[in-house]
C-alpha cells in the first residue's frame, strides 16, 4: 500500500518533469533550430529535416557569419543601434527620474494635475501618433538622424511611474535629516535618493534597453538610408535582399540577438524583477 | 517665527525644485505625445496628401465618411479584432499554466523558467523571420511542414493561405509572448500566502478546488493588469505581418496600424491616415476604459 503511494508519487514526479521538457522544447527547439541552422552550409539546413538530427549542425562553421559580415556594415548598424539606445537611457534615467521624485517627494501646486496627466498618457498607443510626428520630425530636418529616433522618446510616462513607485517608499526621515543638515531639495536628491536607488535605475534601464532594441516602426518609418538603419531594420531587410541564404539569414538572426542575451545574462536579476513588479503595482 | 520662516523658505525651494524636476519629462510628453495627437486629429478633418502640402484643404469629416464606405478598412478593423480576441485569451492562458509549472520550487526550475523565457530574449523581427522561415509551406524546405509530412499529414499553406495566415500569426505570437507574462504571474502566485493553500488542503480541498478558490481570486489584480497589456498590445499588431506577410494574403492579415502605415507612409494620404489613426486611438483608449470599468465592478 505504502510502496504504491510512493510509486505513484515517483510516476507522478516524471510525468510533471517529462510534461515540462515536452513544453520546454516547444519553446526553444525553434530557438534552436536557428542556431543549428546557422552553423550548417546552407545544402545542409534543409536536410534531413523530419529527424531529431536537424537540430544539431553537422561540420559547423561560421562562413555564414562571415557572409552576414561581408553584406551587412555590421559595425555600423550597431554602432547606430547602440548609440541611439545609449542616449535614449541616459536621458530616460536622467528626466524621468527627477520627474517621478519631484511628485513623489516634493509638495507644490499641480502636483496632482500632473500625476493623472502622466496616468493618462500612459494609454496612449504611439502608432496613432506617427504620422504628425513623422511631419514633425521632417519640419525639423531630423529625418535619418538620430535625434529623430531618441529625443521624441526620452520621456516616458511609464518609467516616471515606475520611479514614482519607488521613491514614494523611500523614508521621509532620510530627506529631512538631510534638510536640516542644510542640504536644498536638489541637493538632496542627487547626493542622498540616487545612490541608495540603483535597483530602480536598473530595472528601467534594461527594461528601456530591451524595449527600444526591439524596436521596428518608429526607426523602419524615419531611418530610411541603408548608412543609417538599426539592427531590426538591418536583420528585416536582410531577410528580404537577394540572394537569399536561408543559412546566412539564421546567422544574422543569431548575431542580432547576441547583445540581448548578454544583457539578460548580466542584468536578469533586474529585468525579472522589472517585468514582475510592473504587474504587482499595476 | 523665525521657524516658521525658515519653513516657508524651504517651501518655496522645494516648489521650486518641483518645477526644475518635473518640466523637461513635461515639456517632452507635451511636444512628443500630446502635440502630435492634437496633430493627428487635426490632419484628418483635411484633405492632405503628402506630395502637395500646399494644398491642404479643410474637408470636415469626409475623411471618416470615405472610412465608413472603405472595406479595406472594415476588414483591418475586424483583423485586428480577430487577433486580440484570439490572442487574449491564449496568451493568458498560456502564460498562468506556465505560471503555475513552475511556480514551486523543484529541481531545475531555473532552467524551465528560462526555456519557457527564452522566446523573449529575441526581438519580435527575428521571431517573425524565423518563423516565416519555419512557416513554409513546402515540406523541403518548412520544417514545421516537414514534420507534418512525417506524420503523414498534408502540408499546411500556414501564411499563403487567407484562412490560415491570421492563425499562424496568432500562434507565433503566443508562443513569443507568454514568457513576459509567465513571469508577471509568478510574481503573483508567490504572493499568495501558503498558509491558505495547507489550510485548504487539510480541509481535503483538490487540486482544482484549490486553483479555482485560492489562487484565482489572489490572483485578480495581476490577471487584470495582465489582460490589460496583452491587449494594448495586440491591437497594435504591425511588425508580424509586415515581416512575415506584407499584409496578404489577400489583406488577410492587414490590421489597423498596417492599414496607417499604407494609407499614410506608402500612398501619402495623410489626412486620410490621420482619420483612421483617430479612430484607432479611440478604440484603444475605450477598450482600456471598459476593460478596466469592467473588471473593477467584479
Amino acid at each position: 500500500m505504502k510502496s504504491s503511494l510512493q510509486g505513484s508519487k515517483k510516476l507522478g514526479k516524471f510525468l510533471f518533469y517529462a510534461g515540462n521538457i515536452v513544453i520546454g522544447l516547444i519553446f526553444v527547439s525553434p530557438l534552436i533550430w536557428m542556431i543549428s541552422a546557422s552553423l550548417k552550409p546552407e545544402a545542409k539546413i534543409f536536410a534531413n529535416m523530419n529527424s531529431i538530427a536537424t537540430f544539431f549542425p553537422v561540420d559547423p562553421s561560421l562562413d555564414n557569419y562571415f557572409e552576414v559580415f561581408r553584406r551587412i556594415n555590421m559595425a555600423n548598424v550597431f554602432k547606430n543601434t547602440l548609440l541611439y539606445i545609449g542616449l535614449i537611457l541616459l536621458f530616460d534615467l536622467i528626466v524621468n527620474s527627477i520627474c517621478g521624485y519631484a511628485l513623489a517627494k516634493f509638495s507644490f501646486k499641480g502636483r496632482r494635475l500632473m500625476l493623472s496627466f502622466v496616468a493618462a498618457l500612459m494609454v496612449l498607443p504611439m502608432e496613432a501618433l506617427l504620422l504628425p510626428l513623422y511631419i514633425e520630425m521632417a519640419q525639423l530636418g531630423w529625418v535619418n538622424t538620430t535625434r529623430a529616433l531618441v529625443i521624441p522618446f526620452i520621456a516616458k510616462c511609464f518609467s516616471i511611474y515606475m520611479f514614482y513607485n519607488f521613491f514614494s517608499g523611500v523614508p521621509n526621515e532620510l530627506l529631512e535629516a538631510a534638510s536640516i543638515d542644510g542640504a536644498n531639495p536638489i541637493s538632496t536628491f542627487f547626493k542622498i535618493v540616487m545612490p541608495i536607488s540603483k535597483t530602480v535605475y536598473a530595472t528601467v534601464f534594461i527594461l528601456d534597453f530591451v524595449a527600444h532594441w526591439n524596436d521596428f516602426m518608429w526607426p523602419f518609418l524615419v531611418m530610411t538610408g541603408a548608412e543609417t538603419r538599426t539592427i531590426q531594420l538591418a536583420v528585416q531587410s536582410f531577410f528580404s535582399t537577394s540572394p537569399v541564404h536561408y543559412s546566412a539569414i539564421m546567422a544574422a538572426l543569431v548575431v542580432s540577438a547576441i547583445p540581448m542575451i548578454v544583457m539578460f545574462v548580466f542584468m536578469q536579476k533586474y529585468y525579472v524583477e522589472g517585468i514582475a513588479s510592473s504587474g504587482i503595482k499595476g | 517665527m523665525s521657524n516658521e520662516r525658515r519653513l516657508s523658505g524651504r517651501q518655496k525651494s522645494e516648489r521650486l525644485a518641483a518645477y526644475a524636476f518635473t518640466s523637461p519629462a513635461i515639456i517632452l510628453l507635451i511636444a512628443f505625445l500630446v502635440v502630435p495627437m492634437c496633430y493627428t486629429l487635426y490632419y484628418s478633418l483635411f484633405k492632405y496628401h503628402i506630395i502637395r502640402p500646399d494644398d491642404m484643404r479643410f474637408a470636415g469629416l469626409d475623411n471618416y465618411a470615405k472610412l465608413f464606405h472603405d472595406g479595406n478598412f472594415w476588414k483591418a478593423l475586424k483583423n485586428t479584432a480577430y487577433f486580440t480576441v484570439i490572442v487574449v485569451p491564449v496568451q493568458c492562458a498560456l502564460a498562468l499554466g506556465l505560471a503555475l509549472l513552475v511556480s514551486k520550487r523543484f529541481k531545475g526550475v531555473a532552467v524551465f523558467r528560462t526555456m519557457y523565457f527564452g522566446p523573449q530574449l529575441t526581438s519580435m523581427v527575428v521571431i517573425s523571420v524565423l518563423w516565416a522561415v519555419l512557416y513554409n509551406s513546402n515540406p523541403n524546405t518548412g520544417l514545421i511542414n516537414s514534420v507534418l509530412a512525417g506524420l503523414g499529414m498534408e502540408p499546411v499553406n500556414f501564411l499563403t493561405n487567407e484562412k490560415t495566415a491570421m492563425n499562424s500569426i496568432i500562434f507565433m505570437s503566443a508562443w513569443q509572448g507568454a514568457g513576459y507574462q509567465m513571469m508577471i504571474f509568478l510574481a503573483g502566485l508567490q504572493g499568495i500566502p501558503s498558509s491558505l493553500y495547507e489550510a485548504s488542503s487539510i480541509d481535503g480541498a483538490s487540486k482544482l478546488k484549490q486553483f479555482l478558490y485560492i489562487t484565482l481570486p489572489s490572483l485578480k489584480g495581476t490577471v487584470k493588469y495582465v489582460i490589460m497589456i496583452t491587449m494594448i498590445q495586440a491591437m497594435k499588431l504591425f511588425t508580424q505581418p509586415y515581416v512575415m506577410t506584407q499584409g496578404g494574403p489577400k489583406n488577410a492579415t492587414k490590421t489597423m496600424v498596417y492599414y496607417i502605415y499604407t494609407q499614410g507612409f506608402q500612398k501619402g494620404n495623410f489626412g486620410y491616415a490621420c482619420a483612421i489613426a483617430a479612430v484607432f486611438f479611440v478604440i484603444v483608449v475605450a477598450m482600456s476604459l471598459i476593460l478596466q470599468k469592467f473588471t473593477n465592478e467584479e
